[in-house]
């Protein structure tokens, strides 16, 4: 048995500790690892738990990312509670069996530090890792700050591992914003966090050796096409069991989540779409409009697969122009989050100006006067009801302005 | 528990858990070796497979060959799959979580095993990092490479496996080329410089060989490697009639010798002691030619402006009989 760690009623935490905490309350039978900046210390706060007997699982070190989350589906298979962190090129080195966890349907915890991708090698945080990896047909979670990172894991295990849902799921937080940043969190103690997760219930259990079980078969094109669109199904609909584990939490802590992150909204003409800690300063700067009259909004991004596009629709009906702010490189095209944002809105009937902001690449910073100029312009675009500006611009970069369309 | 094996008959009926009539190609020896190795024990199994000839033909929806539990993630990670399925296991049965079924295993004697099977693009190429990480960590279970020296799967391309002279879909013999360049990468050594307590070498023909050495790797705690020669009719070229004969001249050529190496150590690693073991001497060891004779992807070596590389091959199966011969006297 693990020891109980007496946490007080707020630690401060950066988001990795938080991460790391969530994952020892979650009793993890089988941790497969490899570390990388800047999800390290998750790895590294975790071995130190098991070294002082605060987790009962087993930890294995393994060669490559590759290796951990194979590791991670061959104990999820074998039958009981597995997770693992990453970010960026780990991240990449994974992405095989990313699409293979899924496809098994094992529901694996995923950590995603975001980070940059490689070339130019860069270990600060932006969501190119996040993008990388939203097909692989895992429920992707979004958390802002060390707080929600942890609230966050915790809600994916008990989301995964619904009978109903049975899907791999990841939790994001921002590299470095996030995880090296130490804030007040208000942890569970040990029994209510576990309580609340519940034990794990194994299903089509290798080990359960009188009833033998097959995984990761071949299909060709009599049966891949429905295996994959069962597990599209299933993906789309574990809003549901989201929605109902979200509010388990909220009688349990008092902290209420939904698909959407939504500020000042209600009567919001302008707003920022969002992921990540921009959605927190965002708000500052909506705040700051506000004080000048404009009705400024903010809507993050808290669950992004399944992607909420009824309740986006809803929440950016009566708005004007819209930011859909990308933080990854967008390779060739528009950002995800404004082709995202844009298909919701052209079946939505409603037209609003919809602008895509390339920004913080590799870390760059974001700065409260970036995102009131973004409101500014969605102002402008707002009160004259048309497009002012290039669909798409990168904004904080040095040098002549770089725009496109 | 050893299951005791008195013939062949009694042995090759001994324990349906793979279905034979699968949709490998006739004379397959991938089939022969999977059988002789689940059927050298009674014991339950847990199997991971890299894919390539076996996962592809023994799991294809909504069919399965397999009555034992089974897995397939993708070309490289076979290894840590299982190696990973059995820490689950561990810590499940610490935690009193197994299944009823498997306490029950337990209880009657029968501990679960855990086996990967990998072609040897999957073990000597792709899945080489996962396996020598698996190795390294000490992992309890059995990985078996299904050796037929060449990517069959994805249609015949060389290998680090694949031995010099053959032809290939990659290396193929033509008017300047007399085929494969390299000789074949030693894989049974580099797995027991890994410090591995059983690893062996075996051949489907001589099957007590076999399935004596399966059993000593059941019974041995930590990475156990076998390496498997697997005569492919496809690749090889030979008919599949011939695929046992074919075989049993690799045997008898010492081109494919049957050894195992034991290394004693204790439970951080720490080896007290390397032993090698020939496990079976020809009478009279026949000609390396005879061997390439049988299998027309070396037919090219026959030209005469190819002939030296058959001198080439003699000369080195001779060097490498002598080194294991040494070796084993020397208890290395
Ligand atoms: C990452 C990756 N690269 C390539 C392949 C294509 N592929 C599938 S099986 C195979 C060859 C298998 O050869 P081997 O391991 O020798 O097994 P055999 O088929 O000969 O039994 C290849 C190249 C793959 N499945 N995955
Ligand atoms: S191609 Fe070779 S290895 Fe593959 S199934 Fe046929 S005989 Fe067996």
């Amino acid at each position: 048995m693990a020891e109980k760690m007496q946490l007080n009623e707020v630690e401060v935490w950066d988001g990795n500790m938080a991460a790391a905490q969530a994952l020892r309350q979650a009793q993890i039978d089988v941790v497969a690892a490899y570390p990388i900046t800047p999800s390290t210390p998750i790895v590294q706060n975790y071995s130190k738990f098991l070294a002082d007997g605060y987790v009962d699982g087993e930890f294995i070190m393994v060669e490559s990312e590759h290796g951990a989350m194979s590791g991670c589906v061959g104990a999820a298979a074998a039958g009981g509670r597995v997770a693992t962190a990453t970010s960026s090129q780990g991240f990449a080195l994974m992405i095989e069996v990313l699409y293979q966890a899924s496809g098994m349907r094992l529901p694996i915890v995923l950590t995603v530090v975001n980070r940059a991708l490689a070339a130019p090698l860069n270990v600060n945080g932006d969501h190119s890792d996040m993008y990388l990896g939203r097909d692989a047909g895992w429920i992707n979670l979004c958390s802002y700050n060390p707080q929600e990172a942890y609230d966050m894991t915790l809600m994916a295990f008990k989301i995964g591992e619904d009978l109903n849902v049975r899907l791999p799921v990841m939790v994001h937080q921002d590299g470095f914003l996030c995880s090296h940043t130490a804030q007040n969190v208000r942890p569970l103690q040990d029994e209510e966090a576990y309580g609340f997760i519940g034990e794990y219930k194994p299903v089509n259990s290798m080990l359960d050796v009188a009833n033998p079980v097959t995984h990761g078969v071949q299909t060709e094109e009599d049966w891949h096409f429905e295996h994959k669109a069962r597990q599209h199904n299933d993906l789309m609909n574990s809003v549901s069991t989201i929605k109902k584990v979200f509010a388990e939490f909220e009688k349990l802590t008092g902290r209420k989540y939904d698909l959407l992150h939504k500020y000042k909204m209600d009567d919001a003409e302008v707003a920022i779409v969002a992921l990540g800690t921009t959605v927190e300063s965002a708000e500052i700067a909506a705040d700051r409009m506000r004080e000048k009259g404009v009705k400024a909004g903010v809507l993050g991004i808290r669950v992004l697969r399944p992607f909420p596009f009824k309740e986006i629709q809803e929440a950016l009906k009566n708005v004007k122009a819209i930011a859909a702010m990308d933080r990854s490189a967008p390779g060739g095209t528009f950002g995800m989050l404004f082709n995202e944002i844009g298909a919701a809105m052209l079946q939505s009937g409603k037209t609003p100006v919809l602008l895509n902001y390339i920004y913080g690449l590799g870390g760059r910073d974001t700065t409260i006067a970036h995102l009131t100029d973004i409101y500014e312009q969605l102002d402008r675009c707002a009160k004259s009801g048309k497009s002012e500006y290039p669909l798409q611009q990168f904004i904080g970069l040095r040098g002549p302005k770089l725009s496109f369309y | 528990m050893t299951k005791k094996i008195r013939n062949l008959k009694e042995f090759s009926t001994s324990n349906d858990r793979y279905e034979g009539a699968n949709l490998m190609c006739p004379g397959c020896s991938h089939n022969i070796i999977v059988r002789e190795v689940l059927n050298a024990t009674d014991n339950p199994v847990l199997i991971a497979t890299a894919t390539g000839c076996l996962e592809v033909c023994t799991a294809v929806y909504p069919y399965t060959s397999w009555d034992v539990s089974w897995i397939h993630i993708g070309f490289e990670n076979a290894s840590t799959a299982i190696a990973s399925a059995q820490v689950m296991y561990e810590v499940l049965k610490r935690k009193g979580r197994l299944p009823e079924s498997t306490m029950r295993a337990i209880e009657e004697g029968r501990e679960p095993k855990f086996v990967a099977f990998g072609g040897d693009g999957a073990t000597y190429d792709i899945g080489f990092q996962w396996l020598s990480g698996c190795f390294e960590r000490g992992h309890d279970f059995m990985y078996v490479c299904l050796d037929n020296e060449v990517y069959a799967n994805t249609g015949g391309q060389r290998s680090s496996s694949t031995p010099i002279g053959a032809s290939t879909t990659t290396s193929p013999a033509g008017n300047v080329s007399y085929g494969e360049k390299m000789m074949k990468k030693s894989m049974v050594e580099i797995m027991a410089d890994h410090g591995a307590p059983y690893v062996a070498q075996v051949a489907p023909n001589k099957w007590k060989d076999l399935v004596k050495k399966i059993q000593k790797g059941f019974e041995t705690k930590g990475p156990v490697y076998i390496n498997a020669m697997s005569a492919c009719t496809t690749e090889w070229k030979h008919a599949p009639e011939n695929t046992i004969d074919v075989s049993e001249l690799g045997v008898e050529s010492c081109v494919w010798p049957l050894y195992e190496i034991i290394n004693e150590r204790d439970e951080h690693g720490i080896i007290y002691s390397t032993k090698l073991n020939i496990t079976y001497r020809p009478k009279n060891k026949i000609p390396v030619e005879e061997y390439l004779a049988a299998q027309p992807r070396f037919k090219h070596l026959f030209k005469p402006e190819n002939r030296h590389i058959i001198d080439l091959w003699q000369k080195m199966v001779d060097i490498r009989w002598e080194n294991l011969q040494k070796r084993e006297e020397a208890g290395v």
